[in-house]
């Protein structure tokens, strides 16, 4: 702020001071951008208007250079002299200054008598608007599509007439098309026939677009009114009642007061202060101010003190509920002319059919989506519990290693893509390695106490994400995904998935492949079946329980490591995020049915789906979504003990 | 710094002149307790700011010491666990002795030791922005209160950026919570209305932004220019702006302004999808200032060169410097002599101009709002005169009849309307 | 196990001399008596100041947690019922105490500053002045339903008992009569207790929130008698609670109820066809144990001060079965051992106390380490000692389980395997 005064009290004298030496203090541009110093230096989109405004019209050729530029935050005001100058930081205290009018370079200078210019991105998106009509003819390609994001921002009238005169131009036909919507859009907005407008309405029916809701919703803004009988004429919208959906007769009755047509109604503050005011002798028209300590007693005194004319009457209960059976309310439309406006309502409800389709189709998407990254972080528990039986709390922890490894490929490999495909691999490798270490070090000597085999793992997980901290510290480390795994699939302005979702989904698909491959049709999954449904049968054919064990654990524990670097990606790397998965993990299994990958698979899409229910349903509070999802579950388990696809036979008593 | 130490060498032979005993009541070392997490969920945020201290202690011991004493640093770990902050406030202030306590984050330790410090007669700086409603005779609070930053911010949305729709995001907890009521509040008297405010809470942690980043650009269908105020805390930021970055909302589209994302919190993060969104702050470290540049320097020197400074440790910084001159004045480290001297205290800020510690226990101080630039820094683009915390809103029918004042009034929570003092202890 | 079967049998016998026949009991008993006496003798309130009152609260809290692990070390080692959700039964407690401690310490400050006010106060403005004042620092003016009954002491205290009963007794009947056993019934409570912290960790839930509630070490009305005195009121309180419930355990496991119990413990399927109602035992322990639980937690949060959701998370309940486990389970003494040391242990190497270990290339801070060591020690103990410290005693008395050779104990997942019983 100090430096801002110091701006403009060197702006109270500016012209006077001697220019600096090569500069040129009296070109045109130079001159205009002084007569508005002021308010440029002051920098606020309250008051710059008039400045860009005056820059922008005044014919001038450098005036869209002076503009792009100020814009690019690369416009400096010379304290000193008050002159603008363009300039570029050579380093900390340096800078090289260039002339506003010729853009000839001055040299270098130290900045200690410089201060930038830095509009606010408001400021930018006004001098964006204001530059549209010269980018919008710029042979650059990339300029006019510039052009065209900031009339989609920050749209005004001047821009229709600009639109439509490069309208019949050329251009790619991508450029083009873009060109007509927003000239449809901008004639909804600004054109001044009716007709044209509705035409132009009319032309977007059934069209999902976000900016065509945002043209046609102000154009149905309604004013709620009340009146002794409901009147006549087009820009009635409908008739409310109170207490009735969209209006409380709280809110109905104010409207009443609002318009004169009833008395108001007072606090209980209010009244207390009223009643407070008129305390004499220490009592209120009469009434003891010691028997005041009731509602009623209350009411009752101030109906006394109104009748002494002390205070102004309010209406009762009895005189609210008349006076809103008295009046009608109604909307009127007060956005646009009523064919307008009526047209909008029209091409609105049916956009509106649309959306919710939509909406419902998106939140679909979000259900699998989250349903793929459970199942994703259960699979691997899905083998270890559901084929094996044993409990293994530290599954989270494994998710956790999967995730640090992709980070400490990211730090070595500083190519996304191929760190990424570097670090899944790895990320199984590390994984399988912890899970086999700890299926020989403790889980083999519990294979016959599995409540003890759930406190060791516990144990493991604890010292596992201590370990974790101490290592990596308790910030949130960054997994960034790679360029081509940005963005989102953009189906419509409603329906779009980012592509690290789906990477996700495709993930969990091939991961329920490659298990089903592995289980059905190779020799390890055999054994593993084997092993599962008899061990000592299994081992008397041949077969060595203990490494398949151990191989199984691994498995189960690397498609875990391979599940964190997916999360990773899509959320963070915190020493946490195991646990954030664990009891999730835990219900899905549980949910979908011990020993079956399709219990598990449906366990995941059931708890997934659920969440998102909940949330659309409530929401502005996503705890609460998870808090009755667990409940759910709970509760589900009571009526399907063993999950939705239970075992059957021997092997469910084992 | 030589600043400073001209400030307090006067004030002290000031001082010296009219009390020449008050010294003697001093015993040696004086001991300064610091109540930071050093390991816990909140380690990562408050092992700074215990840094910090450490850093502040040692320059004012190479000044010479205060009162012809040695400080000393007496440093306990309350873990991140709530309730272990009262117990270690009540050891600081109990086996340790300590003069004064610089410590706590989160505003639920800093409720946990409430009743303990005022019990004690302690007396605690808590330097980090908080939701206001609260002033406690024995806590000087150095941080931001709801007016220093939120309301500031909200109004550089709405006059600078045009915005017309809110999104107050925030994880579910007491600070986005008052937070938000306040702003709602303030929104509607400033003629927004009702459905035009969308507010949302996620637990801590939160990862599954999918939904809520949807909703948010739902909220543009009606035409309305919308921004979104975050008060999300933490770890949940990382996932809240990948998905930004992923649906392509950039600043110029949705600006979204967060209360407790800083310099420290960016350095998790890829910054380049975020360029152009804002934070407000009283502090920036890009703040073009000779102190800050001393005192970036010193810390860089201390830490490493990859080490930020951020908000909360600027906080320490002026509220150290402040108890200083206040004991020096006093001529004495007792409480209540110190706290006296406190109001009125100035010091110059790391970002220009004067903070000033007002009778209700909180600065006036300026407030900033940056842009995020790809380094993870901020470009300061808007800075205020020094706005006065205000302990109680204006903007709650409940809290707007309340006003603190220690100095005058004796009182942190004075009902001006009834003119009684609701009480004098604070309300944990 | 070995002894205090042993025990039972002798106690089967003559039940009427179950505290002199018990030596252990008596020699519980005893050290308790001796050390609450030592503790009053030593503290600032009432003794010479050698325990400063904050060391005071940190062992009226350990005892307070000894308790909980007593009633983990019932349902657990006795039962064998692996509960992972005791701790929200004790947090229960904790916030029933600390809705009427807040209520009534902010009823007495609304009372005092609406008094000056020139009307007398409504009652509704009473109401609205204690709603303001506790949920004004979350954002909130209105009492939730939930805070019905917070003026009253008697009904708050009969809540410590019968939310944490009634929740355990709803939960228990649903899972035990669906059959849910073993590992299921432990993740089951995990979830339950998940559910819980998360519900609260809500602002909307009424209880603060992730604040939770806070001051309650002030006692309404009696705000000018010392901390010092308070926490040894409190102390004295959680020794004799810690005392009582004791004896109930032992009598709990005693007897012919204690066997069934046991029984139902080794072998589920064996004691349903012996015809006990299996279901109904296993309700009564988990009932009676959550109480315990609450009983423990509303003594021990005065103490703290603060409550708050982070309490009752699922890693609470896990550190509970930690103590249980180190100490020795399926003897009470050993739960008492385990929560003692690991809790003050704990408290020793996280509070900084701790002398760093300095290896050359790195230092190790106990801060930082000290729940590695935790978690390792815990699967050593798993693996190598599943009796704990408690076996030590064992040791000691050199006594030994007669050798029983064989498979298993019993088909179910949990029973006792014969490694376990040899010892």
């Amino acid at each position: 702020m100090t430096r801002i005064l110091l701006t403009l009290a060197c702006l109270l004298g500016p012209l006077l001071s001697a220019p600096a030496a090569a500069q040129q203090a009296d070109a045109p541009i130079q001159v205009l951008l002084q007569e508005h110093g002021e308010i440029i230096a002051e920098s606020s989109r309250r008051s710059i208007g008039p400045a860009i405004d005056a820059l922008a019209d005044s014919g001038m050729p450098e005036a869209q250079a002076v503009l792009e530029r100020w814009q690019a935050k690369e416009m400096w005001i010379d304290a000193a002299s008050g002159l603008f100058v363009f300039a570029e930081e050579v380093d900390r205290d340096t800078l090289r200054i260039f002339d506003v009018a010729t853009g000839e370079d001055l040299g270098e200078v130290p900045d200690d008598t410089y201060d930038q210019l830095k509009p606010n991105s408001g400021i930018r998106g006004m001098i964006a608007a204001a530059l549209v009509r010269f980018q919008l003819i710029d042979p650059d390609p990339t300029v006019r599509a510039t052009a065209l994001d900031a009339i989609e921002r920050d749209p005004e009238a001047s821009h229709l007439s600009v639109l439509r005169a490069v309208k019949g131009s050329d251009g790619t036909p991508d450029f083009l098309t873009r060109v007509e919507r927003l000239e449809r859009l901008l004639t909804i907005r600004f054109a001044e026939e009716d007709a044209e407008r509705i035409a132009a309405i009319e032309s977007f029916a059934g069209d999902l677009g976000v900016d065509v809701r945002a043209a046609l919703n102000p154009l149905v803004a309604t004013r709620l009114e009340a009146a002794k009988t409901m009147p006549d004429g087009p820009d009635i919208a409908g008739r409310l009642y109170p207490d009735r959906e969209g209006l409380s007769a709280g809110d109905a009755y104010v409207l009443l007061v609002d318009a004169g047509l009833a008395p108001p109604r007072i606090s209980g503050e209010a009244q207390r202060q009223a009643l407070e005011s008129n305390i004499q002798n220490g009592a209120v028209a009469g009434i003891e101010v010691a028997t005041l300590s009731t509602q009623t007693a209350r009411d009752l005194a101030y109906r006394a003190l109104a009748e002494t004319g002390a205070v102004d009457p309010v209406a009762t209960e009895g005189e609210v509920n008349a006076a809103l059976a008295d009046h009608v309310f109604f909307a009127r439309y007060i956005g646009a002319p009523p064919a307008v406006a009526q047209a909008a309502a029209l091409a609105l409800g049916d956009i509106g059919n649309k959306v919710a389709f939509n909406r419902s189709l998106d939140l679909a998407l979000d259900g699998i989506s989250l349903a793929s990254i459970y199942f994703l972080a259960a699979i691997g528990l899905a083998i270890t519990f559901g084929v094996m039986g044993v409990i293994n709390m530290a599954h989270g922890e494994f998710i956790m290693m999967g995730a640090y490894t992709g980070f400490v490929v990211q730090q070595v490999v500083p190519d996304y893509t191929l760190s990424i495909i570097l670090a899944i691999p790895l990320a199984f490798a590390v994984t399988f390695a912890a899970g086999v270490a700890m299926e020989r070090l403790v889980i083999r000597w519990l294979y016959h106490r599995p409540l003890e085999t759930l406190l060791a793992t516990f144990g493991v997980s604890i010292a596992l994400q201590q370990l974790a901290k101490n290592i990596f510290g308790t910030q949130a480390r960054p997994l960034t995904a790679p360029g081509w795994l940005d963005g989102s699939l953009v189906v419509n302005d409603i329906v779009s998935i980012s592509y690290i979702r789906i990477a996700i989904f495709v993930l969990a698909i091939l991961f329920l492949a490659m298990f089903l491959l592995v289980m059905n049709r190779t020799r390890l999954g055999l054994e593993v079946r084997a092993v599962t449904q008899n061990p000592r049968m299994a081992a008397s054919m041949g077969i060595n329980p203990d490494r398949i064990n151990m191989l199984t654990f691994g498995f189960g524990s690397g498609i875990a490591g391979i599940a964190g670097v997916a999360i990773g990606l899509y959320a963070k790397v915190t020493s946490e995020m195991g646990a954030d998965y664990i009891v999730q993990s835990f219900m899905t299994v549980v949910v979908g049915g011990v020993g079956n990958i399709w219990g598990t698979l449906l366990g995941a899409t059931m708890v997934g789906f659920l969440q998102k229910g909940i949330e659309w349903l409530n929401p502005s509070n996503t705890l609460a979504a998870q808090t009755y999802m667990i409940l759910f579950i709970i509760f589900f388990i009571q009526f399907r003990p063993r999950g939705i696809i239970p075992l059957k036979g021997r092997a469910a008593e084992v | 710094m030589p600043h400073k130490l001209f400030l307090s060498t006067a004030a002290a032979a000031l001082i010296a002149g009219s009390l020449p005993a008050a010294a003697q009541d001093v015993a040696c070392p004086i001991k300064v307790g610091v109540l930071h997490s050093l390991s816990g969920t909140m380690a990562i945020s408050e092992t700074t700011l215990k840094d910090t201290m450490e850093m502040l202690i040692e320059q004012q011991n190479e000044a010479g010491g205060l009162l012809g004493c040695d400080l000393e640093a007496v440093v306990v770990d309350p873990a991140s666990d709530w309730p272990l902050f009262a117990e270690k406030a009540r050891e600081l202030l109990t086996v340790h002795d300590v003069d004064v306590i610089f410590g706590n984050w989160t505003s639920v330790s800093r409720k946990s030791v409430l009743p303990v410090i005022e019990e004690l007669n302690g007396l605690l700086f808590y330097p980090v922005q908080y939701e206001g409603e609260e002033s406690s005779k024995n806590v000087f609070y150095t941080g931001a209160a709801p007016n220093q930053q939120a309301i500031p911010a909200t109004d550089y949305f709405l006059e600078e950026l045009g915005v017309e729709k809110f999104a107050l995001l925030g994880t579910d907890y007491v600070y986005p919570r008052t937070t938000n009521n306040i702003l709602e509040a303030y929104l509607k008297d400033k003629g927004i209305p009702e459905e035009d405010i969308f507010v949302n809470y996620t637990p801590f942690g939160h990862s599954d932004w999918s939904r809520i980043v949807a909703d948010v650009v739902a909220l543009g269908a009606d035409g309305k220019k919308v921004g979104v105020i975050s008060t999300i805390n933490g770890d949940a930021n990382v996932g809240f702006y990948k998905e930004l970055a992923a649906a392509g909302i950039s600043a110029d589209d949705i600006p979204v302004v967060a209360f407790s994302v800083g310099e420290e919190e960016l350095s998790g993060l890829d910054t380049t999808n975020l360029v152009g969104h804002l934070a407000a702050w009283n502090y920036f470290q890009s703040a073009d200032t000779e102190a800050n540049e001393a005192w970036v320097a010193a810390w860089k020197a201390r830490m490493g060169e990859d080490r930020v400074t951020n908000d909360p440790m600027e906080a320490h910084y002026i509220g150290f410097n402040m108890w200083v001159n206040a004991a020096t004045e006093a001529g004495t480290t007792d409480v209540d002599a110190v706290r006296t001297a406190m109001y009125g205290q100035e010091f110059p800020n790391l970002t220009g101009g004067t903070a000033v510690m007002l009778p209700n226990h909180h600065l006036a101080k300026p407030v900033l709002i940056g842009e995020i630039t790809e380094d993870g820094q901020f470009d300061i683009i808007s800075q205020t005169e020094e706005v006065p915390g205000d302990a109680w809103t204006d903007f709650l029918p409940e809290s707007a009849v309340l006003v603190s004042d220690w100095a005058e009034l004796e009182c942190g929570m004075y009902n001006t309307q009834t003119k009684t003092c609701v009480q004098i202890k604070s309300n944990y | 196990m070995a002894e205090t079967t042993l025990s039972t049998q002798r106690a089967g016998r003559k039940p009427r001399f179950l505290l002199a026949d018990n030596a252990s009991v008596l020699i519980f008993m005893g050290l308790l008596a001796l050390f609450t006496l030592g503790v009053t003798v030593l503290s600032e309130g009432f003794g010479i100041g050698v325990i400063s009152t904050s060391f005071v609260k940190t062992l009226g809290k350990t005892l307070c947690l000894c308790l909980v692990a007593l009633a983990m070390d019932l349902v657990w080692g006795y039962c064998g019922i692996l509960s992972l959700g005791h701790m929200a039964f004790f947090g229960l407690g904790g916030y029933a105490i600390g809705m009427w401690l807040m209520y009534a310490r902010t009823e007495i400050i609304v009372t005092e500053s609406l008094a000056a006010a020139a009307l007398p106060p409504t009652p509704q403005e009473i109401s609205d002045g204690i709603a303001a004042q506790i949920f004004g620092v979350v954002g909130a003016s209105e009492f939730p339903p939930i805070w019905a009954f917070a003026h009253s002491l008697p009904l708050q205290l009969a809540a410590v008992v019968l939310v944490p009963g009634l929740l355990a007794l709803v939960f228990g009947w649903l899972a035990f009569r669906s059959r849910v056993t073993g590992v299921y019934l432990s993740i089951l409570t995990q979830a339950m207790t998940l559910a819980l912290s998360l519900y609260l960790f809500q602002n909307d839930s009424g209880l603060r929130g992730n604040n939770g509630l806070s001051g309650l070490q002030n006692l309404p009305g009696l705000g000018d008698v010392p901390q010092s005195t308070v926490s040894l009121w409190f102390f004295w309180a959680s020794a004799l609670a810690l005392g009582l419930g004791y004896l109930l355990c032992v009598r709990v496991v005693s007897g012919k109820f204690g066997s069934v119990i046991r029984a139902i413990r080794d072998d589920e399927s064996r004691a349903r066809f012996l015809g006990y109602p299996v279901e109904g035992y296993k309700l009564f322990i988990f009932t009676l144990t959550a109480i315990l639980a609450g009983i423990a937690g509303a003594l021990y949060y005065p103490q703290a001060g603060i409550i708050n959701p982070a309490e009752i998370a699922p890693i609470a309940s896990i550190y509970l079965a930690v103590w249980v486990a180190i100490g020795g389970r399926g003897r009470l003494y050993g739960a008492v051992i385990g929560a003692a040391f690991v809790s003050l242990l704990s408290t020793w190497f996280t509070g900084g106390q701790a002398p760093d270990v300095s290896l050359g290339f790195y230092t190790i801070q106990w801060v930082d380490w000290w729940t590695v060591l935790l978690g390792l020690s815990f699967v050593a103990v798993t693996l190598f000692a599943p009796k704990g410290i408690g076996g030590l005693f064992d040791l000691i008395a050199d006594r030994r389980h007669q050798d029983r050779h064989g498979a298993d104990l019993g088909p179910e997942p949990g029973a006792l395997r014969e490694k376990e019983s040899q010892v």
